[in-house]
């Protein structure tokens, strides 16, 4: 069991320990001296967020940038970058061809207002990090009292964890959270094989049911390339769906995997799967088609899911030729067999969300 | 639909678009002093042609500059033993619309959307204000002509407690009002009520007037009395 717990540490420390190696540049307009300076090269990490480089970056720029007030904001090839999204995750979405270093651009005027929520520092990284881990308290627990109720100084430290990388006082304060986390079934599996008739664990039966806090980043292609560096970039937030939503885990006696996480948020590049009816398959991408419902229990929240899954009455059922064509997740391209309850133990965030991006084929 | 005890407060995301859809049609029909609500389809991908089930209502231009008056029916009896916070005696006084142009010398207008969340499972209110030439309106002046949105977070007004983030749909700034105590007051609403005998049933149709009964007074939009006294 204790191996467990040492595995399991192993790959948290690699996620906190992650980084993205940054060439920041500053924007053109900024730059009042001649030669411009030079890039700076900043090694960011992934669980972090770009506005706390801020204290790295500025003292590089200061004797060149122009008189006035600063008003802080990163781009990439002339995408603005949302600062409350983590930086391992920007990475993940936007290069599609790991680029590295990653060349991103710094701007210290012309807030873009209109697309990005303003940010005055870390009180409001700090904010937004707090709210993002409310929200997965009550996913997870149904309410966000242990959240709100942390005493001043557990919230500081918490935060001071996030921020310096410190993997162990940060577990030290979110322990004091309970923050149910589910049964890794991988694990089980593996201490039942070496305790053999312990009775410890028991596999079967054993993962809660829940609700998993999940944020999935949707990027579309309409064909197929030899090479990621082909594809032409993201240039717009409206490019791509980001659902905010929970996926909840069915204990059915057998392993839940991502497969069937995927399935259950993007139930309509699953489609041709759960039909037999093989005429379905072949429905053209604009058609709207009537799903045959799944047998869903009367709870609530799994009517949801099936809701989603199965229930629209206008359902859009995708051409069997669109497909997923890459999952990343903290950096890592899983295979879709994981369970997924390891991936949730091992990969979540400091905000306690599992971030997951995704690349789509969809036919034009 | 289920019985109020063993409700949670919260709702699924169909059901939020049944009571959103009947909660518009009720208001077009007995508030005619607003404009009316209306449900915007929104795809769940860009890329997605079909319009999906999901969206959220909204009610766009309402000007919120102080103060204001509201065209109230004038026939709308008010029954002297309710005591529902939405009928204060301000109303009985009140004749025809007007919109009295405040101290300002510009006017303040809001969008309101009722959006769903999937996290809390119940609708949240967004809204954006800015002035009659699209300026933007910041929090502190938003804050000035809708007091009860204070950033203050208190036990009482907690429900009410606002905070910029991006819109889910229109990936752009916009103010929320927190939804975090929602499922709780939504409860207590059904469990209390206006008679205070507590409903048999939840009923969906009911379920957004109720929450807009509470939550829209924040922002300063009452709902007349008779449209929370029709029960059809």
């Amino acid at each position: 069991m204790r191996k467990a717990i040492q595995k399991r540490m192993e790959a948290k420390k690699y996620v906190w320990e992650g980084a993205i190696p940054l060439q920041i540049h500053l924007h053109e307009s900024q730059v009042t001296t001649l030669p411009p300076p030079p890039p700076a090269l900043i090694l960011a990490p992934r669980i972090g967020y770009l506005p706390l480089l801020v204290p790295l970056i500025k003292p590089h720029f200061s004797s060149t940038l122009p008189p006035g007030v600063d008003t802080i904001w990163f781009e990439y090839r002339g995408l603005p970058l949302k600062w409350y999204i983590p930086t391992g995750v920007l990475f993940d979405l936007l290069c599609a061809e790991p680029e590295r270093p990653w060349n991103i651009t710094v701007h210290f005027r012309g807030y873009p207002g209109n697309v990005l929520i303003p940010c005055d520092g870390e009180d409001s990284v700090k904010w937004s990090f707090i709210n993002s881990l409310k929200e997965a308290a009550y996913i997870i627990n149904g309410n966000c009292k242990n959240v709100m109720n942390m005493s001043q100084s557990d919230q500081l430290e918490l935060w001071h964890s996030v921020m310096n990388g410190n993997l162990e006082a940060y577990l030290r304060v979110s322990s004091k959270l309970k923050l149910a986390t589910i049964e890794d079934e991988y694990t089980s599996l593996c201490s039942s094989k070496s305790q053999q008739g312990s009775g410890e664990t028991d596999f079967t039966g054993q993962v809660k049911t829940g609700r998993v806090p999940v944020r999935l980043y949707v990027w579309s292609i309409s064909e197929d390339f030899d090479d990621w560096e082909d594809l032409s970039q993201v240039d717009s937030w409206e490019k791509i769906s980001y659902i905010n939503r929970p996926i909840e885990i069915h204990k059915e006696g057998k392993c839940f995997t991502l497969h069937d996480a995927m399935k259950s948020l993007l139930p309509e590049f699953f489609s041709d799967e759960s039909l037999s009816d093989s005429k379905l398959a072949r429905v053209d991408f604009e058609d709207a088609q009537k799903i045959p419902s799944e047998d869903v229990s009367s709870n609530k929240v799994v009517e949801d899911q099936g809701q989603n899954a199965y229930e629209h009455r206008e359902a859009c059922c995708i051409s069997s030729s669109a497909e997923i064509k890459l999952i990343r997740i903290q950096g890592i391209e899983p295979k879709l067999e994981i369970p997924f309850s390891w991936l949730v133990n091992n990969l979540l965030n400091p905000d306690h969300f599992l971030h997951i991006c995704v690349c789509v084929k969809v036919p034009q | 639909m289920m019985d109020v005890f063993n409700w949670d407060g919260t709702v699924s995301a169909k059901d939020f678009r049944i009571g959103a859809l009947s909660f518009a049609q009720k208001w077009e029909s007995l508030n005619s002093a607003f404009p009316p609500w209306s449900w915007v389809p929104c795809p769940k991908h860009p890329w997605l042609a079909s319009p999906e089930e999901e969206g959220y209502l909204s009610l766009e231009n309402i000007c919120i500059s102080r103060p204001y008056e509201v065209d109230i029916d004038q026939n709308s009896q008010t029954d002297p033993g309710e005591e529902e916070t939405s009928c204060s005696e301000k109303e009985d006084d009140i004749d025809d619309a007007t919109l009295v142009q405040s101290n300002h010398h510009e006017l303040h207008y809001c969008d309101f959307h009722i959006v769903y969340s999937y996290t809390f499972r119940v609708p949240v209110l967004y809204l954006r204000a800015y002035c009659s030439d699209g300026r933007p309106l910041l929090l502190d002046e938003i804050e000035k002509e809708l007091p009860a949105c204070s950033s203050k977070e208190s036990p009482e007004t907690k429900w009410a407690f606002i905070t910029q983030e991006e819109h889910p749909y229109l990936k752009r700034p916009w103010y929320k009002l927190h939804p975090c105590g929602t499922s709780e007051f939504m409860k207590l609403l059904f469990l209390g009520g206006d008679t205070g005998q507590p409903k048999l049933e939840v009923v969906l149709e009911l379920y957004l007037l109720s929450w807009f009964s509470a939550v829209g007074q924040v922002v300063g939009l009452r709902i007349p009395c008779k449209m929370l006294n029709d029960r059809r």
